[in-house]
């Protein structure tokens, strides 16, 4: 009952302790459980709740930007105000809710999928999670600092940065310590996939979501550094003189905008790319046929991966680039086209004359490929640069990017969250409640978002505090879903969140799922404290324990 | 789409009755010629050549992009009523087509390149910046746009285009009014129709963007470079913009207004303008008298310090107040004027180096004799002069 707080803090399941009997090192009860943490189920709680704290913060910064915009002029915040909570809102979702979940779901799962015992650096494990505790602290305390928290954007350009006061700092701190916390959690992710697999579990037969996650930890590796170097460079020319984009002093702000899409664009692939993962286990469970195109889904993820670092200038498009630069980074955006269109039929291709049922998961994932997808094709449309020009910094390119973060990374850890909820906490969610969230989310969260494209179209810049009134009633329409969509995600908490996590529900057999094939469906439900720390034996295709290293065991039951 | 669409129609007629119910005020506006157009949902009627192949561009995107979409969703919804184990269906159990997969593979490959064709021709276009008419450098300042006339007829004229302050106060109160809210200006940008504009762009503090969607041009403003973009207006009128790129707290009250006019009536404009410049040249060595020099403030306070400090004085919400500041007090005469040439406060208060001596001798010597301050002093463009080197 690992991810149940308070209660039966050992946590052997009943009837699965055949080969526990020699482990007398259980959970430690209290609140040394956590703090000392050093089991990946425990710290992969710990990410989740994490984020989702962060997610409601971020949240909170988001419905005070659209009550501000819900009517032209300035009703409840003042313009600098404002930019901070564009600034915040940003910066805490992509560093703060999307990223730490993503490695929370690795923490669970990565380890269940493979047949590991544990992450590869127990310890480690524990201190990126903890890592996060400060930052979270100094990001968001930034707002008590004097002059208010950042208000130069979440892209944090040159010079704009270098006339923030001191929170610019602590933010700039944070963002070292997530960075730090993130490589810490990538390298532990990579070995742990790489050395730590049971015997038979090659990497082709691994599921897509250890996959995705294994190219993302590599992504991570390579630009976090890059992220860190743009903003030391931010900090130096604040405070020791340098001029790095200051160009008072010779230097280039374009420059900075360089440095960090190096980063940022790979960025936006580490944010989806996992949800991808999870995508590709939820359909074919409920299709009740295995996925189609396993290894071309391999292919297409590390297509994607090497692409975004030949992409990033397409942020860039009206800084002013040599016509060879435009065209080269239009071209190589569009073709990004294709390995996700291969992902997309390849789920489709899985769903057809598959024999489906529509429980929560398989809901968040068709709505997932649904939505997914228009954020696509407005990416398409916006790799065209004179379309791109027209439309840089409006809320075209804002509801474009809600499309793929929102719809995309989100909708996917949701549709995890229920998928997976069951074989966290051992109790099944209430199927109409989940149904619920998922509709009321679904439906604000395009009245939120389809009206920004027409806002965007018709050249409503982003980052305003106020706008013209021409503008009024599509804002009024985004705010309304906003907050609904707001109250969907508060609903979700208290309604499906935490009832599993006290343990109220129907108990969830070890296998929820029909059609589900994977190691994680071999345990019981709840996931012991400790699983695989004899190496299974696995079948040919990877799915399914044929017993344990150590004396012979019963099959588990079939499901 | 469609379904989503009439969802955002039915929910607007919701959020409607909603205002109405809470008795939000109805906010009455109409089109704005050149400008936004109420509920306005596709890009601006084109005025230039570029903004009308970007229409073009767009709406040839979003007919690939819709047949795609309904094709590939078609198969989806279809799939997702036909195979459900509700009705039956059993699980096929292929999972692998090399086949298909090249097919999908190189498919959508070739529509990506047959999209790319027509974009490659309109990025050359918007890049050939060469053979201008008339070149004209923006600037933009924390939080206004500064016009310098470079080639062409109109060499030589410079101004400072400035939104308007009751449009600012009305923002602030939380009440606007009119069709051009947040586009007005005091100085709009006037060029001729149909001549080859080259617009250069560089900035003075952060990075800005000036753009015009009509006119289908938008360049980034970077501070220590310049950039350059152009634009031919095919007719005659007004045309708005905004400034695109985050650049502070007043990052939405920096708009952009460009007026197009007749070869004659630019002509004229250009003729009256000189003129104007000519007779209002400040003589930098001219010494003024305390009340010329405190009403000459008064206009430089008013279209530059305003927005922030307040005509109050009192500043407010983080900004420092000027009555009763212990710096504008001073005797010290260089406390304040170094501030004001050189920002203070993290730029909070930004640095106001571009405008003259005598300007900023005005608007010094106001603030020591107005509100509460009477300190007598009077402050003249020599002293700035002196202050600056």
């Amino acid at each position: 009952m690992s991810a149940v707080i308070g209660h039966d803090g050992h946590g052997h399941a009943p009837g699965h302790d055949d080969h526990h009997d020699h482990d007398h090192h259980g959970a430690p009860r209290g609140w040394r459980r956590w703090v000392y943490a050093t089991n990946h189920k425990d710290i992969g709680t710990m990410y989740l709740l994490f984020s989702f704290t962060m997610f409601m913060v971020g949240g909170v910064l988001a419905l005070g930007i659209r009550a501000e915009l819900f009517q032209p002029g300035l009703q409840f915040v003042n313009p600098n105000f404002f930019n901070q909570l564009t600034t915040m809102h940003g910066l805490i979702m992509v560093f703060g809710a999307i990223m730490p979940a993503f490695v929370g779901f690795a923490n669970w799962m990565i380890p269940l999928q493979i047949g590991a015992p544990d992450m590869a650096f127990a310890r480690m494990n524990n201190l990126s999670f903890w890592l996060l505790i400060p930052a979270a602290i100094m990001i968001v305390g930034s707002f008590f600092m004097p002059g208010g928290a950042p208000a130069a954007g979440w892209t944090l350009y040159a010079p704009l940065t270098l006339q923030m006061g001191p929170s610019m700092d602590a933010g700039i701190f944070a963002l070292h310590i997530l960075g730090a916390s993130s490589i810490m959690g990538s390298i532990n992710i990579i070995v742990t996939v790489l050395n730590m697999r049971a015997p038979g579990m090659t990497l082709m037969k691994m599921p897509l979501f250890s996959w995705t996650w294994l190219i993302t930890a590599y992504l991570l590796i390579a630009v976090m550094p890059v992220l860190a170097g743009a903003i030391t460079m931010t900090l130096t020319d604040r405070h020791f003189g340098t001029s790095f984009f200051n160009p008072a002093g010779g230097g280039d702000p374009v420059m900075y905008q360089h440095i960090f899409w190096f980063f940022g664009h790979p960025e936006v692939y580490i944010m989806i790319l996992p949800a991808f993962g999870i995508i590709s286990a939820i359909i074919p469970a409920f299709a009740r046929k295995r996925l189609f195109g396993y290894t071309s889904m391999v292919y297409a993820t590390a297509s994607i991966a090497i692409l975004s670092f030949v992409v990033w200038a397409h942020h860039m498009f009206t800084t002013g680039m040599p016509v060879t630069g435009q065209l080269f980074f239009m071209y190589a955006t569009m073709l990004i086209a294709v390995p996700t269109g291969v992902k997309v039929f390849n789920w489709i291709a899985t769903m057809w004359r598959g024999s489906m049922t529509f429980e929560t998961p398989m809901l968040w994932a068709v709505g997932f490929i649904f939505v997914f997808t228009m954020g696509g094709f407005t990416g398409l449309i916006l790799a065209m640069a004179p379309i791109d020009i027209q439309v840089q910094d409006t809320y075209y390119v804002v509801a474009h990017f809600h499309y793929v973060l929102v719809a995309g990374s989100l909708f996917a850890m949701f549709g995890g969250v229920y998928y997976w909820g069951p074989k966290w906490t051992g109790v099944m969610y209430n199927e109409t409640r989940g149904k619920i969230h998922f509709w009321a989310s679904l439906i604000f969260f395009n009245i939120t978002f389809f009206p920004m494209h027409f806002l965007g179209l018709a050249g409503m810049p982003r980052r305003y505090a106020d706008y013209p009134m021409q503008f009024t009633d599509f804002n009024m329409i985004a705010s309304v879903g906003a907050f609904g969509f707001g109250l969907s995600q508060v609903y979700f908490f208290f309604f499906v969140v935490l009832p599993m996590m006290r343990g109220k529900g129907e108990t969830a057999p070890q296998q929820p799922w029909e059609g589900a094939e994977g190691l994680e469906w071999e345990i019981p439900s709840p996931a012991p404290f400790h699983t695989f720390e004899i190496p299974p034996k696995l079948n040919s295709t990877g799915t399914k324990i044929l017993g344990y290293g150590l004396p012979a065991q019963d099959a588990p039951a079939a499901a | 789409m469609m379904t989503i669409r009439s969802l955002g129609r039915a929910s607007s007629r919701l959020a409607l009755a909603l205002g109405t119910a809470l008795a939000f005020p109805v906010w009455a506006v109409g089109d704005l010629a050149g400008g936004p157009k109420v509920n306005q949902y596709d890009l601006h009627p084109p005025a230039t050549a570029i903004a009308a192949d970007v229409q073009w561009l767009h709406n040839f995107m979003l007919v690939v992009c819709l047949v795609i979409f309904f094709a590939v969703f078609g198969v989806m919804f279809y799939s997702i009523v036909k195979h459900r184990k509700s009705k039956g269906a059993k699980a096929a159990n292929f999972h692998e087509s090399t086949t298909v997969e090249i097919a999908w593979t190189v498919i959508p490959f070739i529509i990506v390149i047959l999209m790319a064709l027509p974009a490659t021709r309109v990025v050359v276009a918007m890049k050939d910046t060469s053979a201008a008419d008339l070149t004209v450098k923006a600037t933009g300042y924390q939080w206004k746009w500064g016009y310098d006339y470079l080639n062409g007829e109109g060499a030589g004229i410079g101004f400072l285009s400035t939104i308007d302050p009751t449009q600012r106060e009305a923002s602030d109160a939380g009440k606007p009014t009119g069709d051009d809210y947040l586009f007005r200006v005091d100085n709009p940008l006037v060029v001729p129709v149909n001549r080859k504009i080259r617009i250069i762009t560089t900035a003075n503090d952060v990075i800005h963007a000036w753009g015009v969607p009509s006119l289908g041009v938008k360049q980034d403003a970077l501070p220590g470079f310049v950039r350059d973009a152009w634009f031919k207006a095919e007719r005659e009128g007004d045309f708005y913009g905004q400034c695109f790129e985050l650049c502070g707290k007043e990052h939405a009250y920096m708009p952009i207004h460009v007026k197009v006019l007749s070869q004659q009536a630019y002509s004229a404009w250009v003729d009256e303008r000189q003129k104007e410049m000519a007779a209002k040249a400040d003589d930098p060595n001219k010494v003024w008298e305390l009340a010329g020099l405190q009403a000459r403030g008064e206009t430089v306070y008013v279209a530059n310090c305003q927005v922030c400090h307040q005509a109050s004085g009192k500043g407010g919400s983080g900004i420092k107040a000027l009555d009763a500041s212990p710096i504008v007090l001073d005797a010290d005469k260089l406390k304040q004027i170094n501030v004001l040439l050189n920002g203070a406060a993290n730029g909070a208060m930004p640095a106001w180096k571009q405008l003259s001596d005598t300007e900023i001798a005005a608007v010094v010597t106001f603030t020591k004799n107005h509100w509460s301050n009477a300190t007598g002093q009077v402050v003249q463009p020599t002293e700035i002069a002196a202050a600056r080197k």
